[in-house]
């Protein structure tokens, strides 16, 4: 990045900037990874209740070191707490829920994410070696809004919001909103409009970051 | 009298064949059935098909089985993960067959089995490479994939408590494949922590109804092992 007035959010930031649209009440079920992190920014007096794939509401945040349980685990085999008013159900149930179109919100994280809202973010490669691709999918085809919290580019400086995705597509057309570290992204009929972008940063250069056409919110 | 309670492993894994499909609970080592996959091994069937969401971890349970060379084939949501060393090392070798499914496709094509129902059409998968030569349709604007009920020979289950009727509790995040998979099998092992009097379990309470369960055997939970296996 050759522009020095802005400065990219760290992933802490981004997870932060995320929380804050999340309002009280709804239900979310964050992905492995970096979406997990926005959990630990929404304040306690806002109530939003968090699902877990294998069989949970009412996800709380890890549990103190001396009251580890072991039977209580999230999606990503992480010990977790659940919170008063907290209910278990069987995997069947879970995604239930989760294809039924219950849920509010689901986050992920994507390799890449399109313009026509297409994400892929479990495989590499067709010729991926053991491919998993867990709930992905029906998180992405069930979710009211399926928002992707990521990088706005790769290491090497590639676009990650593009006008095709070239990897292994997890569902189409399911993209509603992207956060990245430089700007947050709607994803509409039109394509790509920015929301809102970290200060300093003027759309000319966010857009020699990204891989499809920019509209400014009207 | 119903007492569905066996004496010993032996005795709950006493005619399970070769070339079986074998439904195994659990999501990671939480709430899997670890005792009856070491039955299993010990009983001795190969050329086994294995429904499990993971591929098993370190070298233990359901990754020794794999070690053992006792699976042709296991169909799973998510194979890769931490400590999957035996899976990924026969994946690779080409020792192992692999279908992987998408997580909820996977929970309702056993649901679907349970229940009598062959196929379902679901919107989850469409477009993508998990969807490829299955037929799709569009129902109220949805495109959608059609997934077939899976059925197994034998199901083995963990559950927290069982009576001699095989009505079930789990425990905590413990449930999540396990009553799934009760319902889907021909023959249901339990594993159960405690084995309690019939009537003891407010009815209300019971998660998997006793119609389910052929077979259980008093397990009961180490819970250093557990953590072990984690």
């Amino acid at each position: 990045m050759n522009d020095v007035s802005f400065q990219a959010l760290s992933r802490r930031q981004m997870a932060e900037r995320m929380a804050r649209d999340i309002p009280e009440g709804w239900y979310v079920n964050l992905g492995i990874g970096l979406p997990t992190l926005v959990a630990d920014f929404v304040p306690p007096e806002r109530e939003v209740i968090f699902h877990s794939e294998n069989g949970l509401l009412g996800m709380g945040p890890a549990p103190a070191p001396d009251q580890a349980d072991t039977w209580l685990i999230n999606a990503g085999k992480q010990q977790v707490t659940l919170r008063p008013g907290g209910s278990f159900f069987h995997q069947a149930d879970s995604f239930a829920i989760i294809r039924g179109g219950h849920l509010d919100l689901c986050v992920l994280g994507a390799f890449e994410v399109a313009e026509n809202g297409d994400i892929a973010n479990w495989a590499t490669s067709a010729a991926d070696n053991a491919p998993a691709v867990g709930g992905a999918m029906d998180l992405s085809a069930g979710a009211k809004q399926l928002w992707v919290l990521m990088e706005h580019t790769t290491k090497d400086g590639q676009p990650k919001l593009v006008e095709r995705c070239s990897y292994p597509l997890t569902a189409l057309g399911a993209v509603t909103r992207i956060y990245t570290n430089l700007a947050v992204i709607e994803v509409g009929p039109q394509g790509f409009t920015v929301l809102d972008m970290v200060p300093g940063l003027t759309l000319e250069a966010l857009q020699a970051q990204t891989g499809a056409k920019l509209r400014l919110a009207a | 009298m119903i007492n569905k309670q066996v004496r010993d492993m032996a005795e709950a894994m006493a005619g399970i064949q070769d070339s079986a499909t074998v439904l195994v609970g659990g999501f990671g080592s939480v709430g899997q059935p670890d005792a009856l996959i070491d039955g299993l091994i010990e009983q001795g069937a190969k050329d086994l098909t294995v429904v499990a969401n993971n591929a098993g971890a370190g070298r233990v349970g359901l990754a020794r089985l794999l070690e053992l060379r006792r699976v042709r084939k296991i169909i799973c949501s998510y194979p890769r993960s931490a400590g999957s060393v035996v899976f990924e090392e026969l994946f690779r070798n080409h020792e192992i067959e692999l279908e992987v499914v998408p997580q909820g496709t996977l929970a309702e094509r056993l649901r679907a089995a349970g229940a009598g129902i062959p196929a379902f059409f679901t919107p989850t998968g469409y477009g993508t490479l998990l969807a490829k030569g299955k037929q799709t349709a569009e129902f109220e604007g949805k495109h959608c994939v059609l997934e077939t009920a899976l059925k197994g020979d034998v199901a083995l289950v963990q559950a927290e408590l069982a009576d001699r009727w095989g009505n079930l509790t789990f425990r905590s995040s413990g449930r999540n494949f396990n009553p799934v998979m009760a319902t889907a099998a021909t023959m249901t092992i339990v594993q159960a922590n405690k084995v309690v009097e019939l009537g003891s379990i407010p009815p209300e309470a019971v998660i998997t109804p006793g119609i389910y369960v052929n077979r259980v055997v008093h397990v009961p939970v180490d819970g250093a092992a557990q953590e072990k296996a984690a």
